[in-house]
């Protein structure tokens, strides 16, 4: 006990039974108040990128990593067998598009679009996150190529449609110039086009990558040699 | 009259000769004319916005001022030793509080009745009136927080940033607890002891999001088991203040 503190005992017993009752009854009363759940329709729209700059007091980048805490905190309880079934797509591409313009840098809403929300289990809303992000991918190649090909390879397994995946890795092809862009990206158009069947197109392809000196490392090289290789004895072998 | 009466009643001079009104005319002028403004840029829903905006403002205004108004008085009594001048009276240490507590709660209750007025320009006296009372108790709440931190720290800056903070948080704690429970959160043993520790802090603060709700100006008047929740609420922490403020106060050696 310090100096400028009394002790307990001058403190009435009134006083001490309504802090004890006090406290029980705010916890109590806390505990028993059922939380504010967030279903799938509550998503609200999304707000304008320029309204979530404006509130964000000159710190768009936490605003805009905020707005996403937000939009995930919708939709999959713990018991929910089907996330994101009936989620509204066209709101969460709004807030995803919101948070993305709010902060051009950030790759939350990317991934979000790319690794969470495309893997619903409806086609029509995963070519939505999809779309979003061949748009963002647009905007900026060289810097958001790995969620198009995270796109590109979602089209092709989850979605199954080829042509789709083909149009994203050709945008992928002809659009980045990053050097860090492995092999398997560069070459995801071929394989698609082998897997479409079109094996003279997709020999054009290697040939094209092989004579761009976009290949530095000669392992790289050789292994797209042998491919071109395979895939002419393959052409060759077909009635 | 008691004398915890005759404190409240002088506590209420000393607001309304302060420069608390004043400065309220002065926050209501700014809302109302901010209101106006947006309602002029707005393409659609302008009563909506001016509504909105100005109890939004009104309400956070309102809770600033009267907790700032609280803490520098007290703490100034306490400075120049009007507080153990009152307390050589006869005038028990719970009656003094209660007295002054009573004070700043009137002086919240004038608040709010002067701030709900001007909205009935855009909504129906039922919502505002739900809403002016929800806001009166939500500054008694604010009164009850000013009173604990300023008597117990004994400085305006801490006691201000305290409120500030409880304030915040009180308004905060729903949606804090909504995103540690977030679907895409990974369950680990961290994230269940930060879920937990938010949980528990939960507990310990008023659900300040649940009231005084502009939305209820906007889309008629909530339910009564939402408008009571709400208010109940209030009360209770309040009370709460209130106990915890006078038993630290029991406790000081003055």
């Amino acid at each position: 006990m310090s100096a400028s503190e009394r002790p307990l005992a001058v403190v009435p017993s009134w006083l001490w039974a309504a802090l004890a009752f006090g406290l029980a009854a705010q916890v109590a009363w806390q505990a028993w108040r059922p939380l504010p759940a967030t279903a799938a329709e509550d998503l609200p729209p999304a707000p304008r990128a320029a309204a979530l700059r404006a509130a964000s007091l000159g710190e768009p980048a936490a605003v805009s990593r905020l707005a996403m805490l937000y939009v995930q905190a919708f939709d999959l309880g713990a018991g929910n067998v089907l996330p994101y079934r009936r989620l509204d797509y066209g709101r969460l591409r709004g807030w995803l598009r919101a948070a993305l313009d709010t902060d051009p840098r950030s790759d939350y809403p990317l991934f979000a679009a790319a690794r969470i929300y495309a893997e619903v289990d409806d086609p029509a809303k995963c070519r939505e996150m999809l779309d979003f992000v061949h748009e963002a991918f647009l905007e900026n190649p060289g810097g958001r190529w790995p969620w198009l090909a995270q796109a590109a390879l979602l089209a092709k397994h989850r979605l199954r449609d080829l042509s789709l995946a083909r149009r994203y890795a050709a945008d992928l092809q002809r659009l980045t110039s990053d050097p860090r862009m492995p092999l398997w990206a560069r070459q995801m158009e071929i394989f698609i086009a082998e897997d479409m069947n079109e094996l003279e197109a997709a020999k054009v392809m290697l040939g094209g990558l092989l004579e761009s000196g976009q290949l530095q490392d000669p392992a790289e090289r050789r292994f797209v040699k042998e491919r071109l290789e395979e895939l002419e004895r393959r052409m060759a072998s077909k009635p | 009259m008691p004398a915890s009466l005759l404190l409240a009643r002088a506590t209420l001079l000393e607001a309304r000769r302060s420069g608390l009104p004043w400065l309220a005319l002065g926050l209501l002028a700014a809302a109302l004319g901010l209101a106006v403004f947006l309602s002029q840029v707005a393409v659609t829903e302008s009563r909506e916005l001016q509504a909105a905006f100005a109890a939004a403002l009104l309400r956070a205004g309102a809770a600033f001022l009267l907790a700032t108004h609280v803490a520098t008085s007290l703490v100034r009594e306490a400075n120049d030793k009007v507080l153990e001048l009152a307390l050589a009276l006869p005038l028990s240490r719970s009656e003094y509080y209660l007295g002054k507590l009573a004070g700043y709660g009137a002086a919240g209750l004038g608040l709010a009745l002067v701030f709900s007025l001007p909205l009935l320009l855009w909504s129906g006296p039922a919502g505002v009136a739900l809403w002016g009372a929800s806001l009166a108790l939500e500054l008694l709440l604010v009164c009850a927080a000013s009173l604990f931190f300023a008597l117990t720290l004994a400085q305006v800056v801490p006691a201000l940033a305290a409120v500030a903070g409880l304030y915040l948080l009180g308004r905060a704690i729903a949606s804090i607890q909504l995103l540690a429970r977030g679907p895409l959160v990974e369950e680990n043993w961290l994230q269940w002891l930060s879920r937990g520790a938010v949980d528990a802090v939960a507990l310990l603060l008023p659900r300040l999001d649940a009231a005084t709700k502009s939305e209820w100006l906007l889309y008629g008047p909530p339910s009564a088991a939402e408008y009571g929740m709400s208010v109940a609420g209030l009360v209770v922490y309040a009370a709460l203040l209130a106990a915890a403020g006078m038993f630290d106060f029991h406790r000081r050696n003055l």
